[in-house]
């Protein structure tokens, strides 16, 4: 089975006045049909990088330097805007974290959702808002054909993202972005669109990247999970490997800093020290300062070790699986 | 059990929004604009001993940042009483008054908004102390290294702006400054909510140390279940301006009474909870322009009687010290 996405290798590197920033340094990861993947990471590890470039969103300074992403077989990267313009919207979309961002607040609900069905398919306005009723049904929001002549400002933040969800699936992709959808949200309205993004995917096999700082969302959302540090995938493999056996000492003090049942009043594991610069990163791993586990090996790079069960970790000190590497 | 440090009795705070000079006019030649009334807290009681640590919880507009304030001194109450040390605060006199503003301080939620952007750290946690004659201006340079220190910064760095520090070293600056005034009762609202999974790790952790090493009382205001979880002796529940359950931490996590809370914690995401298939509550909180009539969750609940709809229901004691407000329980 051919993966709906692939990338490997990809680089985007952001040229600034105060350096090169290698937002995105060499990753690589495959999400299959129906899959739902979760990238994880602190704030400026890449992540949302890495569903721009994916999206080809990336604006100058910003530049995908070497790799390649290819979805359902074909190459993304050097692709001409023309070309890539009859991708994005169709075959892959995205979601964002604030959906007033991303819907425009002065046209009506049913405009901007006619467009993105025109936009890929020779339909009649009636067929496209038809299509875009359909798709307000199926996200959950009440009588859709009233709510289709409303603007933004008239939705809740709960519904308001529904609406973008309901854009993102209008032209059936089979791969959509998400980045941290639900962080804006409260949790009830969190597990609301959480369920109804899980019963689209299993329905119409559509595949997600989940990209989220927030390891409880994904520990119940997700199939795989691929952890990011400083621009790099540190770890990845299926959600129980990764969150109950940790390999790369970065997750292993992610998860212990997560407040949980059974912890209750006991000081949390602390990774000291904070996330560098991209802009200056330390040679060799860039967790390393702030790694318990360092050695003078750290300084050169560590490279991605296969394990068995299908993971992946970059670390001189793995944890968990000692002699185990495949 | 102890004598409560801090009692709040039936408070209500309201916000109305007034007409203006066209609405006025317009209702001059028979229109009915009447003026928009917002019940951010509508009858809250809560008592708090001291070195308790109380986890308020509660989804946007339920009024928990608003009793935060109201805590503070930042709101005055449109209705209740409040007691400090078994002193009714209207009943003051202005040096008590003073005494007992200083002693509440609060911790916000986003350090960028709440500090100064053209002060330096060193104004910024030396500034109060100095002016309410807690320190004087000669000793104020050791008093802000010991500060800092406490709260895990660098002294050198006290020459520096907010904007030069990171997310985590700028919340560990605006706990800085509440301490400076040697406060009894802390209350944080959302103060690790804006932080990266790690950062907000060692700043919970040093919270906790403070706590013990000044004997603290907090009111910890989140949104964030696993946090107050953690960190709280015992959990406040709100919805829409009205308490709904109240208990021990494992008490509540263990045996929620209240149909609301009971949604509230299956919905929370856990690490250990895969693959799950999210529960659905129905619809979203509804206005606290228009709340509901009755019980406030009753559209949404789905062990609504006829009752809800029209009776408030009060907090009973279902066991020690665990309350809660649901006409179910009888």
């Amino acid at each position: 089975m051919t993966p709906v996405l692939s990338v490997s290798n990809l680089q985007t590197h952001f040229f600034t006045r105060a350096g090169v920033v290698k937002s995105v340094d060499g990753i690589s990861f495959d999400v299959n049909r129906g899959e739902v993947m979760g990238l994880v990471g602190e704030s400026g590890s890449g992540k949302t990088v890495t569903g721009f470039s994916i999206m080809g969103l990336v604006d100058a300074p910003g530049r995908i330097v070497a790799g390649s992403i290819k979805l359902n077989g074909r190459e993304l990267v050097g692709l001409p805007e023309d070309q890539m313009r009859t991708f994005r919207g169709r075959e892959v979309a995205m979601i964002f974290q604030d959906p007033m961002m991303t819907l425009n607040p002065v046209l009506r609900i049913d405009t901007q959702m006619m467009e993105a069905v025109t936009a890929h398919n020779a339909v009649s306005k009636e067929e496209a808002r038809t299509r875009a009723r359909d798709a307000l049904g199926k996200v959950g929001i009440p009588s859709p054909e009233e709510r289709l002549s409303a603007y933004p400002h008239q939705f809740s933040g709960g519904m308001r993202q529904r609406v973008a969800i309901a854009v993102a699936l209008l032209n059936r992709p089979s791969l959509i972005v998400c980045d941290e959808p639900t962080t804006a949200l409260d949790v009830t309205i969190q597990s609301q669109i959480l369920a109804e993004m899980q019963k689209l995917c299993a329905e119409t096999g559509t595949a997600l990247i989940w990209v989220t700082h927030d390891l409880t969302v994904v520990a119940g959302l997700a199939d795989r999970l691929a952890v990011m540090y400083a621009g790099r995938i540190v770890e990845s493999g299926s959600v129980d490997d990764v969150l109950d056996r940790p390999i790369h000492p970065y997750t292993f003090g992610l998860l212990g800093s997560v407040p949980s049942r059974g912890k209750r009043g006991e000081p949390l594991v602390q990774i000291p020290g904070s996330a560098p610069s991209l802009a200056r990163l330390p040679e060799g791993c860039a967790f390393r300062p702030r790694c318990s586990f360092q050695s003078d090996q750290c300084r050169e790079t560590p490279v991605e070790t296969a394990y068995t069960d299908n993971r992946m970790a970059r670390c001189f000190h793995p944890l968990h699986t000692r002699g185990e590497a495949a | 059990m102890t004598a409560p440090i801090l009692t709040l009795t039936n408070i209500s705070k309201r916000f109305t929004k007034p007409l203006d000079a066209a609405a006025k006019l317009a209702n001059m030649v028979g229109a009915t604009n009447r003026e928009i009334t917002v019940h951010a807290v509508d009858g809250v009681d809560l008592a708090i001993t001291r070195g308790e640590v109380v986890g308020l919880v509660g989804e946007s507009g339920c009024g928990k940042s608003t009793l935060g304030r109201v805590v503070a001194g930042i709101h005055a109450p449109s209705d209740g009483t409040i007691r400090w040390k078994d002193k009714d605060l209207s009943g003051l006199s202005a040096t008590e008054k003073k005494a007992q503003t200083l002693a509440i301080q609060m911790i916000f939620q986003d350090p960028m908004s709440s500090l100064n952007p053209r002060m330096r750290v060193a104004e910024i946690v030396g500034e109060a102390p100095v002016v309410h004659g807690l320190v004087s201006r000669a000793e104020k340079d050791d008093y802000v290294n010991a500060m800092l220190s406490q709260v895990g910064l660098d002294p050198t760095y006290k020459r520096r702006y907010p904007h030069q520090f990171s997310g985590g070293q700028r919340a560990r600056i605006g706990i800085a400054r509440a301490l400076a005034v040697k406060p009894e009762f802390l209350v944080c609202d959302e103060s690790v909510a804006a932080l990266d999974v790690s950062i907000q790790a060692q700043v919970l952790n040093l919270f906790m140390e403070l706590r013990q090493r000044l004997n603290l009382t907090y009111l910890f205001i989140s949104h964030d279940l696993g946090v107050v979880q953690h960190i709280s002796d015992r959990v406040v529940i709100m919805y829409l301006g009205r308490v709904v359950e109240t208990a021990k931490t494992e008490e509540l996590f263990a045996r929620p009474n209240h149909p609301y809370t009971q949604a509230l914690l299956a919905n929370v995401p856990t690490l250990e909870s895969r693959k799950k298939t999210f529960a659905l509550i129905k619809g979203e909180i509804p206005s606290p322009i228009n709340p509901p009539t009755g019980c406030h969750f009753h559209p949404r609940c789905p062990h609504a009687i006829e009752r809800c709809k029209a009776e408030r229901p009060v907090l009973k004691e279902m066991g020690p010290g665990h309350w809660s407000a649901c006409h179910l329980n009888g």
